[in-house]
Protein backbone atom coordinates (compact mmCIF):
# COMPACT_ATOMS: atom_id res chain seq x y z
CA UNK A 1 0.00 0.00 0.00
CA UNK A 2 2.71 2.71 0.57
CA UNK A 3 4.57 1.82 -2.53
CA UNK A 4 0.98 1.87 -4.35
CA UNK A 5 0.54 5.80 -2.29
CA UNK A 6 4.15 6.65 -3.26
CA UNK A 7 3.82 5.96 -7.10
CA UNK A 8 0.18 7.64 -6.84
CA UNK A 9 1.84 10.80 -5.65
CA UNK A 10 4.76 10.70 -8.25
CA UNK A 11 2.64 9.92 -11.14
CA UNK A 12 1.57 12.94 -13.77
CA UNK A 13 -0.74 10.61 -16.25
CA UNK A 14 -3.76 10.37 -14.47
CA UNK A 15 -5.25 7.53 -16.37
CA UNK A 16 -2.48 5.48 -14.58
CA UNK A 17 -3.15 7.38 -11.13
CA UNK A 18 -6.77 6.02 -11.18
CA UNK A 19 -5.72 2.52 -11.69
CA UNK A 20 -3.65 3.17 -8.78
CA UNK A 21 -6.01 4.08 -6.92
CA UNK A 22 -8.56 1.31 -7.64
CA UNK A 23 -5.46 -0.93 -6.39
CA UNK A 24 -5.09 0.90 -3.45
CA UNK A 25 -8.65 0.43 -2.13
CA UNK A 26 -8.52 -3.36 -3.46
CA UNK A 27 -5.41 -3.51 -0.92
CA UNK A 28 -7.34 -1.81 1.70
CA UNK A 29 -9.67 -4.50 1.38
CA UNK A 30 -7.58 -6.89 1.66
CA UNK A 31 -6.38 -5.54 4.72
CA UNK A 32 -9.91 -4.97 5.97
CA UNK A 33 -10.43 -9.13 5.34
CA UNK A 34 -7.03 -10.01 7.43
CA UNK A 35 -8.86 -7.76 10.33
CA UNK A 36 -12.02 -9.71 10.37
CA UNK A 37 -14.29 -6.75 8.92
CA UNK A 38 -15.68 -8.76 6.25
CA UNK A 39 -18.51 -6.16 5.72
CA UNK A 40 -16.68 -2.79 5.12
CA UNK A 41 -14.23 -5.19 3.25
CA UNK A 42 -17.05 -5.98 0.57
CA UNK A 43 -18.00 -2.20 0.46
CA UNK A 44 -14.37 -0.99 -0.31
CA UNK A 45 -13.77 -3.53 -3.32
CA UNK A 46 -17.45 -2.63 -4.49
CA UNK A 47 -17.21 0.88 -4.35
CA UNK A 48 -13.71 1.82 -3.88
CA UNK A 49 -11.64 -0.47 -6.76
CA UNK A 50 -15.18 -0.66 -8.43
CA UNK A 51 -17.43 2.12 -9.07
CA UNK A 52 -15.16 5.09 -8.20
CA UNK A 53 -12.58 3.19 -10.57
CA UNK A 54 -15.10 3.81 -13.12
CA UNK A 55 -16.64 7.40 -12.21
CA UNK A 56 -13.23 8.75 -12.33
CA UNK A 57 -12.59 7.39 -15.66
CA UNK A 58 -15.68 8.74 -17.03
CA UNK A 59 -14.54 12.13 -15.38
CA UNK A 60 -11.25 11.74 -17.27
CA UNK A 61 -13.09 11.40 -20.32
CA UNK A 62 -14.90 14.28 -19.87
CA UNK A 63 -11.31 16.51 -18.70
CA UNK A 64 -7.81 15.74 -19.41
CA UNK A 65 -5.89 12.65 -18.45
CA UNK A 66 -2.39 15.07 -17.70
CA UNK A 67 -2.21 16.24 -14.80
CA UNK A 68 -0.50 20.31 -14.54
CA UNK A 69 3.08 20.30 -13.35
CA UNK A 70 2.94 21.79 -10.11
CA UNK A 71 4.45 25.09 -8.55
CA UNK A 72 7.53 24.39 -6.93
CA UNK A 73 6.94 25.10 -3.21
CA UNK A 74 6.40 21.39 -1.99
CA UNK A 75 8.49 22.24 1.45
CA UNK A 76 6.16 23.53 3.63
CA UNK A 77 3.18 20.86 2.76
CA UNK A 78 5.49 18.28 3.16
CA UNK A 79 6.52 19.38 6.85
CA UNK A 80 2.98 19.34 7.24
CA UNK A 81 1.90 16.03 6.46
CA UNK A 82 4.86 14.49 8.07
CA UNK A 83 3.99 16.76 11.36
CA UNK A 84 0.41 15.42 10.88
CA UNK A 85 1.22 12.02 10.36
CA UNK A 86 4.16 11.90 13.24
CA UNK A 87 1.07 13.04 15.52
CA UNK A 88 -0.99 10.70 14.34
CA UNK A 89 1.58 7.64 14.89
CA UNK A 90 1.83 9.12 18.43
CA UNK A 91 -1.70 8.95 18.86
CA UNK A 92 -2.23 5.12 18.16
CA UNK A 93 0.70 4.67 20.94
CA UNK A 94 -2.18 4.72 23.31
CA UNK A 95 -4.36 2.47 21.65
CA UNK A 96 -5.50 -0.85 23.40
CA UNK A 97 -3.82 -4.01 21.47
CA UNK A 98 -5.90 -5.00 18.81
CA UNK A 99 -8.28 -7.80 20.21
CA UNK A 100 -7.76 -6.69 23.66
CA UNK A 101 -11.68 -7.92 25.32
CA UNK A 102 -11.02 -4.69 27.99
CA UNK A 103 -10.75 -2.32 25.78
CA UNK A 104 -13.55 0.73 25.95
CA UNK A 105 -14.63 0.18 22.32
CA UNK A 106 -16.11 -3.83 23.40
CA UNK A 107 -17.01 -2.76 26.84
CA UNK A 108 -19.34 0.34 25.89
CA UNK A 109 -22.28 -0.77 23.63
CA UNK A 110 -20.66 -3.49 21.81
CA UNK A 111 -21.92 -6.02 24.97
CA UNK A 112 -25.45 -5.09 24.27
CA UNK A 113 -25.51 -5.39 20.54
CA UNK A 114 -23.72 -8.89 20.75
CA UNK A 115 -26.18 -10.03 23.23
CA UNK A 116 -29.47 -8.58 21.89
CA UNK A 117 -29.20 -8.98 18.23
CA UNK A 118 -30.18 -12.45 18.68
CA UNK A 119 -33.46 -12.15 20.63
CA UNK A 120 -33.94 -8.83 19.45
CA UNK A 121 -34.01 -9.60 15.40
CA UNK A 122 -33.16 -12.96 15.02
CA UNK A 123 -30.61 -12.24 13.09
CA UNK A 124 -27.16 -14.22 12.83
CA UNK A 125 -25.29 -10.73 11.03
CA UNK A 126 -24.39 -8.49 14.10
CA UNK A 127 -23.40 -5.82 11.03
CA UNK A 128 -26.60 -6.10 9.67
CA UNK A 129 -28.55 -5.34 12.80
CA UNK A 130 -26.37 -3.12 14.13
CA UNK A 131 -26.59 -1.01 10.61
CA UNK A 132 -30.70 -1.42 9.99
CA UNK A 133 -32.21 -1.69 13.89
CA UNK A 134 -30.23 -0.25 16.39
CA UNK A 135 -28.82 2.38 14.08
CA UNK A 136 -31.53 2.87 11.69
CA UNK A 137 -31.38 6.57 12.03
CA UNK A 138 -27.46 6.66 10.96
CA UNK A 139 -28.29 4.61 8.04
CA UNK A 140 -31.05 6.50 6.85
CA UNK A 141 -29.21 9.58 6.67
CA UNK A 142 -26.54 7.97 5.20
CA UNK A 143 -28.99 6.80 2.21
CA UNK A 144 -30.28 10.57 1.87
CA UNK A 145 -26.38 11.29 1.41
CA UNK A 146 -26.03 9.16 -1.51
CA UNK A 147 -29.69 10.48 -2.65
CA UNK A 148 -28.48 14.04 -2.38
CA UNK A 149 -25.42 13.33 -4.01
CA UNK A 150 -27.16 11.35 -7.43
CA UNK A 151 -29.66 14.82 -7.33
CA UNK A 152 -26.76 17.45 -6.78
CA UNK A 153 -25.32 15.30 -10.03
CA UNK A 154 -28.16 15.67 -12.06
CA UNK A 155 -28.66 19.19 -11.01
CA UNK A 156 -25.22 20.48 -11.85
CA UNK A 157 -24.37 18.66 -15.27
CA UNK A 158 -27.47 16.61 -16.25
CA UNK A 159 -29.17 19.27 -18.24
CA UNK A 160 -26.38 19.96 -20.51
CA UNK A 161 -27.72 18.78 -23.34
CA UNK A 162 -31.13 20.43 -22.77
CA UNK A 163 -32.30 22.84 -25.77
CA UNK A 164 -31.29 26.35 -24.76
CA UNK A 165 -33.71 28.97 -25.15
CA UNK A 166 -34.05 31.19 -22.47
CA UNK A 167 -30.34 30.11 -20.85
CA UNK A 168 -28.33 32.17 -23.08
CA UNK A 169 -26.13 33.95 -20.60
CA UNK A 170 -25.80 31.94 -18.04
CA UNK A 171 -24.64 29.41 -20.81
CA UNK A 172 -22.07 32.19 -22.19
CA UNK A 173 -20.66 32.76 -18.78
CA UNK A 174 -20.23 28.84 -18.00
CA UNK A 175 -18.59 28.61 -21.76
CA UNK A 176 -16.20 32.03 -20.16
CA UNK A 177 -14.78 29.49 -17.45
CA UNK B 1 -15.90 -1.18 -28.52
CA UNK B 2 -18.70 -2.63 -31.03
CA UNK B 3 -16.71 -4.64 -32.49
CA UNK B 4 -14.50 -6.34 -29.51
CA UNK B 5 -16.61 -10.11 -29.94
CA UNK B 6 -14.71 -11.57 -26.97
CA UNK B 7 -15.82 -8.69 -24.83
CA UNK B 8 -19.65 -8.83 -26.16
CA UNK B 9 -19.90 -12.73 -25.33
CA UNK B 10 -17.81 -12.70 -22.04
CA UNK B 11 -20.24 -9.54 -20.60
CA UNK B 12 -22.98 -11.00 -21.93
CA UNK B 13 -22.26 -14.21 -20.07
CA UNK B 14 -21.22 -12.29 -17.24
CA UNK B 15 -23.92 -9.78 -16.49
CA UNK B 16 -26.55 -12.10 -15.32
CA UNK B 17 -24.64 -13.71 -12.53
CA UNK B 18 -23.75 -10.62 -11.85
CA UNK B 19 -27.34 -9.45 -11.08
CA UNK B 20 -28.33 -12.66 -9.93
CA UNK B 21 -24.79 -12.31 -7.03
CA UNK B 22 -26.12 -8.73 -6.32
CA UNK B 23 -29.65 -9.97 -5.57
CA UNK B 24 -28.21 -12.22 -3.16
CA UNK B 25 -26.17 -10.09 -1.80
CA UNK B 26 -29.07 -7.92 -0.89
CA UNK B 27 -31.40 -10.59 0.34
CA UNK B 28 -28.63 -12.82 2.16
CA UNK B 29 -27.16 -9.67 4.02
CA UNK B 30 -29.06 -11.08 7.19
CA UNK B 31 -27.14 -13.88 7.68
CA UNK B 32 -23.78 -13.27 5.84
CA UNK B 33 -21.65 -10.73 5.14
CA UNK B 34 -23.66 -7.79 2.76
CA UNK B 35 -26.38 -5.66 2.54
CA UNK B 36 -27.96 -2.94 0.18
CA UNK B 37 -25.10 -0.85 -0.35
CA UNK B 38 -23.00 -3.72 -1.54
CA UNK B 39 -25.73 -5.44 -3.54
CA UNK B 40 -26.70 -1.69 -4.70
CA UNK B 41 -23.21 -0.99 -5.78
CA UNK B 42 -22.94 -4.69 -7.66
CA UNK B 43 -26.13 -4.69 -9.39
CA UNK B 44 -25.16 -1.04 -10.85
CA UNK B 45 -22.11 -2.36 -11.74
CA UNK B 46 -24.04 -5.04 -14.39
CA UNK B 47 -25.76 -1.78 -16.20
CA UNK B 48 -22.11 -0.15 -16.20
CA UNK B 49 -20.52 -2.94 -17.83
CA UNK B 50 -23.48 -3.33 -20.42
CA UNK B 51 -23.25 0.43 -21.06
CA UNK B 52 -19.04 -0.06 -21.57
CA UNK B 53 -19.09 -2.79 -23.94
CA UNK B 54 -22.60 -2.08 -25.59
CA UNK B 55 -22.40 1.71 -25.69
CA UNK B 56 -24.50 4.51 -23.58
CA UNK B 57 -27.18 4.58 -26.07
CA UNK B 58 -28.48 0.96 -25.69
CA UNK B 59 -27.79 0.74 -21.85
CA UNK B 60 -29.94 4.16 -22.13
CA UNK B 61 -32.72 1.98 -23.64
CA UNK B 62 -32.26 -1.22 -20.94
CA UNK B 63 -32.41 1.38 -18.08
CA UNK B 64 -34.41 4.50 -19.07
CA UNK B 65 -33.63 8.06 -17.30
CA UNK B 66 -37.16 7.88 -15.77
CA UNK B 67 -36.66 4.35 -14.18
CA UNK B 68 -33.21 4.92 -12.77
CA UNK B 69 -34.72 8.52 -11.10
CA UNK B 70 -38.11 6.64 -9.99
CA UNK B 71 -35.44 4.14 -8.24
CA UNK B 72 -33.43 6.47 -7.07
CA UNK B 73 -36.31 8.32 -5.32
CA UNK B 74 -38.48 4.79 -4.71
CA UNK B 75 -35.53 3.44 -2.32
CA UNK B 76 -35.14 6.38 0.32
CA UNK B 77 -38.94 6.83 -0.08
CA UNK B 78 -39.05 3.18 1.17
CA UNK B 79 -36.83 3.46 4.13
CA UNK B 80 -38.70 6.89 4.91
CA UNK B 81 -42.09 4.95 4.71
CA UNK B 82 -40.87 2.10 6.97
CA UNK B 83 -40.00 4.29 9.66
CA UNK B 84 -43.32 5.91 9.17
CA UNK B 85 -44.97 3.00 9.37
CA UNK B 86 -43.67 2.56 12.34
CA UNK B 87 -45.49 5.48 13.89
CA UNK B 88 -48.81 4.31 12.47
CA UNK B 89 -48.33 1.30 14.28
CA UNK B 90 -47.95 2.42 17.69
CA UNK B 91 -44.43 2.25 18.00
CA UNK B 92 -41.14 4.95 17.26
CA UNK B 93 -39.83 6.19 13.98
CA UNK B 94 -37.95 2.98 12.36
CA UNK B 95 -39.35 0.68 14.74
CA UNK B 96 -39.58 -2.32 13.09
CA UNK B 97 -40.90 -4.37 16.03
CA UNK B 98 -44.50 -2.87 15.89
CA UNK B 99 -44.84 -4.32 11.94
CA UNK B 100 -45.90 -7.37 12.86
CA UNK B 101 -47.39 -9.44 16.02
CA UNK B 102 -43.74 -10.46 16.98
CA UNK B 103 -41.33 -7.87 17.66
CA UNK B 104 -38.60 -10.42 16.05
CA UNK B 105 -40.70 -10.72 12.61
CA UNK B 106 -41.23 -7.48 12.89
CA UNK B 107 -37.33 -6.64 13.15
CA UNK B 108 -36.96 -9.02 10.65
CA UNK B 109 -39.30 -7.66 7.99
CA UNK B 110 -38.48 -4.01 8.88
CA UNK B 111 -34.74 -4.49 8.08
CA UNK B 112 -35.51 -6.46 4.60
CA UNK B 113 -37.36 -3.85 3.49
CA UNK B 114 -35.13 -1.09 4.65
CA UNK B 115 -32.05 -2.79 3.24
CA UNK B 116 -34.03 -2.79 0.32
CA UNK B 117 -34.62 0.80 0.32
CA UNK B 118 -31.14 1.54 0.35
CA UNK B 119 -30.39 -1.16 -2.30
CA UNK B 120 -32.28 0.23 -4.73
CA UNK B 121 -31.13 4.38 -3.53
CA UNK B 122 -27.74 2.90 -4.37
CA UNK B 123 -27.88 1.25 -7.62
CA UNK B 124 -30.32 4.34 -8.91
CA UNK B 125 -27.83 6.53 -7.86
CA UNK B 126 -24.33 4.67 -9.08
CA UNK B 127 -26.24 4.27 -12.48
CA UNK B 128 -27.40 8.05 -12.80
CA UNK B 129 -24.44 9.41 -11.76
CA UNK B 130 -22.49 7.03 -14.37
CA UNK B 131 -24.69 7.67 -17.14
CA UNK B 132 -25.14 11.70 -16.42
CA UNK B 133 -20.56 11.07 -16.61
CA UNK B 134 -20.65 8.92 -19.50
CA UNK B 135 -23.03 11.03 -22.26
CA UNK B 136 -23.97 14.14 -20.15
CA UNK B 137 -27.99 13.12 -20.33
CA UNK B 138 -29.42 12.18 -17.21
Amino acid sequence: MAVTALALVRLRNLFAVVMLAGMFSLLAAVLYVVLDAVDVAFTEAAVGAGITTVLLLGTLALTTSEEKAAPRKTLAPLLLVVATGAVLIYGTMDMPRYGDPNAPIHRHVAPYYLERTGPDTGLPNVVTAVLASYRGYDTLGEVAVIFTAAVGVLVLIGRSRRPRKKRQPADKKKAAQ
Amino acid sequence: MIFKAVLRVVSKLLIPPIMLFALYVQFHGDFGPGGGFQAGVIFASAFILYALIFGIDNARKVAPAWATRTLLSLGLVLYAGVGVAGIFLGGSFLDYSVLAEDPVIGQHLGITLIEFGVGATVSGAMITIFFIFAHQDG
